[in-house]
Formats: structure tokens, sequence, C-alpha cells
């Protein structure tokens, strides 16, 4: 049979700052081919058949631990989901000696997601299994990254160039973070806006644009990402209330106006109506957040498919 | 690799693919429910040129579509690094449908049973047939072709290199010999 190379360098996915453009390109492109996958009337192929994958979710998650569940499940691989609620994580068992314990059942992939970042790469250094960051606190969260930029390829044909404004709590989100180092990698334009409060000193420094209004931010905007108010994370407000974010930051029909026609609308979810989003835009006809959802499980199928080569290849060598 | 022997030139190799596309009208007494899907990547271009001849001679449109196999490969867990992804695109349901698979050199098989597992996925054709341009003998698994291009012995040492005017810019077929790298 034939083969036609091309391989991740590292048997881990921790974060996007650690890939290079022509691996974001090389994830991206094989997600094209996977989402064919669940188009199909048998939505399973036997491609990782007799891996097992151990879904680690130390931190509240539905969306992202579902769609890793799917992806696994729809490459025939066997999951196990593991949650720190009702497990001896409770009983005071510290991260790494669950993490032996879980190693010593001979999983092939660990998908991780931690309140602490570091997490995903303290498991990857000490076990040989593949292991996947599915957000680590406030440091990354790759694949929504992924999937962010596949949508925006898909519908806009590129990511160079593309003029992409990301809008609200800057300081707590992984999410941006990720998608910051993407983005630049891949010479999109990123233009960063929120309250003065919630955007870190020297953001600048990572090659984004910092502007302090949302109607600047809409200008020119190709995309427009929300972000949600991470009420948990915050301890207490960083504005003086929900109703005054909204007034200022919150993204309207109206504010939407002044942004190009076929502008797009994204969110990575769980979505606070009425906060950071209007109703009417986030089921508007500029708006691709379901097809963010859809196109999560396809690229995290191509990083599982990827990786799994990759930890074979380290193996081998 | 060294090249031993040109086994077809383009003016052959066209005519095999001409006789290749008479065949499968023959064997199915028309195009009625015909679809040729060819394997990717050198199964595509084939498939797409026989539907055109098919086309030329009967006066009728048959359905093409393009199967990736790689999800099935049986070596998935053994080779590395992985070959790269790409869609299955099939023009419509393969249900009742009678599949002319379509690939470049027929070998081991595993190919063949690879593709039939992911055709199957994607529902139940009345009928599977294949056809390819070389068969070179050596297989692994019961499968055989019922439409060929060319039989041609060969060792497993050798390898045969179709090259496809679509993809590498000429037509012909050559032996080449891999040459051992120490």
């Amino acid at each position: 049979m034939r083969t036609q190379t091309s391989a991740l360098r590292s048997k881990d996915l921790l974060g996007i700052e650690s890939l290079t453009p022509e691996e974001i390109s090389l994830i991206l492109d094989t997600a094209e081919g996977f989402k064919e996958v669940s188009e199909r009337p048998v939505k399973k192929v036997p491609a990782l058949r007799g891996q097992l994958v151990i879904n680690l979710f130390m931190e509240a998650s539905t969306r992202t631990r579902v769609s890793f569940e799917i992806a696994e499940k729809r490459l025939s691989a066997d999951t196990l989901n593991f949650a720190a609620s009702g497990s001896a994580v409770e009983k005071g068992e510290t991260l790494i000696d669950t993490a032996q314990n879980l190693m010593a059942m001979r999983p092939d992939m660990i998908v991780i997601r931690h309140k602490h970042p570091g997490s995903p790469k303290m498991l990857a250094d000490l076990l040989p299994a593949s292991v996947i960051n599915a957000g680590d606190g406030a440091h990354e969260h790759p694949t929504q990254a992924l999937l962010d930029a596949f949508t925006i390829r898909e519908r806009l044909g590129r990511l160079a160039g593309v003029n992409v404004s990301i809008i609200g709590d800057i300081s707590f989100s992984r999410v941006v973070r990720s998608n910051i180092h993407l983005l630049t990698k891949m010479k999109a334009n990123v233009t960063l806006a929120g309250p003065p409060t919630l955007i870190p000193a020297e953001i600048e420094r990572m090659g984004v644009r910092v502007v302090h209004s949302l109607d600047e931010a809409l200008e020119g905007a190709d995309v427009v990402m929300m972000l949600r108010i991470q009420l948990e994370r915050q301890g207490k407000l960083s504005f003086p209330s929900l109703r005054e974010y909204f007034n200022t930051f919150g993204l309207t029909a109206e504010r939407l106006g002044r942004a190009r026609d076929g502008v797009l609308v994204m969110h990575p979810g769980p979505m606070n109506r009425g906060v950071e989003i209007s109703s009417d835009v986030a089921d508007g006809p500029f708006s691709v957040i379901l097809e963010q959802v859809t196109n999560g499980v396809a690229v995290r199928m191509a990083v599982l498919y990827l990786l799994a080569g990759a930890h074979l290849a380290e193996h081998q060598g | 690799m060294k090249t031993k022997k040109k086994l077809l030139d383009g003016v052959r190799m066209r005519r095999a693919i001409h006789r290749m596309a008479i065949e499968i009208v023959e064997r199915n007494r028309g195009t009625e429910d015909l679809i040729i899907i060819g394997i990717r990547s050198r199964g595509v271009p084939l498939a797409e040129r026989i539907a055109q001849r098919i086309e030329e001679v009967e006066g009728t449109a048959v359905p093409v579509g393009i199967l990736d196999i790689t999800l099935y490969r049986d070596d998935l867990t053994t080779i590395a690094p992985q070959p790269v992804v790409k869609p299955t695109k099939l023009p419509e349901p393969i249900d009742d449908k009678i599949v002319v698979l379509v690939d470049d050199v027929l070998y081991t098989g595993r190919t063949v049973r690879a593709a039939l597992d992911a055709l199957i996925d994607f529902g139940r054709p009345r009928a599977v047939q294949l056809a390819v341009l070389v068969d070179r003998g050596h297989r692994e698994l019961p499968i055989h072709a019922d439409v060929v291009g060319k039989t041609v012995p060969t060792d497993r040492e050798e390898v045969i290199k179709v090259k496809l005017e679509e993809m590498d810019g000429e037509d012909e077929i050559l032996i080449q010999e891999r040459i051992e790298e120490k």
C-alpha cells in the first residue's frame, strides 16, 4: 500500500505555542478528511481500533468532553471517562498518583482538562501515553483554537490576512491565548477588545492590536469572536455590572451592522445570552457558532489520529 | 529506484484503458446502475478516464466517485507516520447499484480489502467489481480483478510505477527495482 508521509513531531498536543505553521496546516487538512466521516450513514471508521483513550476531566465541561468522546468513538477507540467528582481525587489522591494508576491500565492516550496550567505537560513528561490538553487553567485550549481556525478557513478559504477581532474577557481566557498563537502563526491579523481590567498588560507583545471599544473592533473585521464572561474564574466582577458590560461590549444586531456584510460571528461556548451576545446575533444569519461545534469533532478526530501516528513513530524510533 | 523496463507507453496505456471501459460496459450489458469509484490516489484519474471513454462510446454519463481507504488499512497501527486522510466523495447512494472499483495496481489485495470494508459502510451495492490497470500477482488475500488492463508477472523486489498525465505529467507504466539503502 502507498503511504504519503507527514506527521506531528510530538507525541502530545499540549498547546498551540509549540506547533509549527506546517503542523497546524496538517491538522486542519486532516480534519477535512474526517469531517466527511461524520456525514456518512455509518459514522465510524476502524482507524483507532483497539486503542484505549482515557478522558480525564478534572474540571467541568460538557461540550469539549462530549466532542472528544464522539471523536474517539467515531475512530473506534475504546474510551473511558474519568471525572474528579466521585473518584479517588475526592479522597485526596494527587494528580500524579491518579495518572500513574491510570497508566498502569495501559491507555494509549489521555485527554486531560485541569484547572492548573501546566498539568497536561506534567503528565506528558511522566507518562508514555499521548497527552492531549483539553484546557488547562488560563493557559491553553489547543483543540478549541484549531476548530475555530478550521471554521474560519472553511468559510473564508484562508487564514492569512483575515482580520479577526476577539472581544471580552481576555485575561482569564485560555481560548484567547491558544487563538492568538494560532492566528498569528498563520498570519491572520488579531485585534482584541474588552474592558481594560480584563486585558492583560503588554499583551501586544504577542503580536496583536488592542482597542477599547466594540465599534473599533468591529470596523473591518472578517471574524468576530465573542468570549464568555467567566464569572466563576474571576471571583468578583472586573466591571460595574453585567448590564453595563452588555451595553458596552455586548454584540447586538444593531452594532453588528457596523461590521462588513458576511462577517462571521463565533463563540467558543457556553454562551451567556444577554451578557456578551444578544440572542438575535447568536441565532442570526452571520452566526457560525453551531458549525464550530460540528467542526470540533472533525478537528479532534484529526488530532487523535495524528497523535496515534506520532506515538507509534516514537516507539519505533 | 532504478527503472528496469517500460511496461507500457502512453499510447498503449490509453488503448488499455479504452478496452477496460468497453469490457465494463460489456460485462454489465450497458451502463444502467453503474457507479465508477476510484481508490485514492491513482485510481481517481483512472476512474474518470474510464467514465469518459464509456460516455464517448455509449453516449451516457456514468457517475464517478472517490474512495479514501486510509482509515480502513490493516497496517495503520504498525506504520508511522500516518498516511494523510482525505475525504471520500460518492456521487449518489450506492444501495442496489453496481459499483466498479478502480485502482492502478493490484498486488497483495490489501488495498482492495480495505476498499470493500469502506464501501460497505456506505450501503449495500448489488455487486462490486474490480478494474485495475496492472495486475502484478503476489496476492495475500482471496481477491481477483474482473477487468485488467495488463497482467504482468513480477518479483516482489520490483515496483510497478504507474504515471498518469493528471498527476505526473505523462502517461506510462514502468517496472522499477528497489535499490537497497545501506
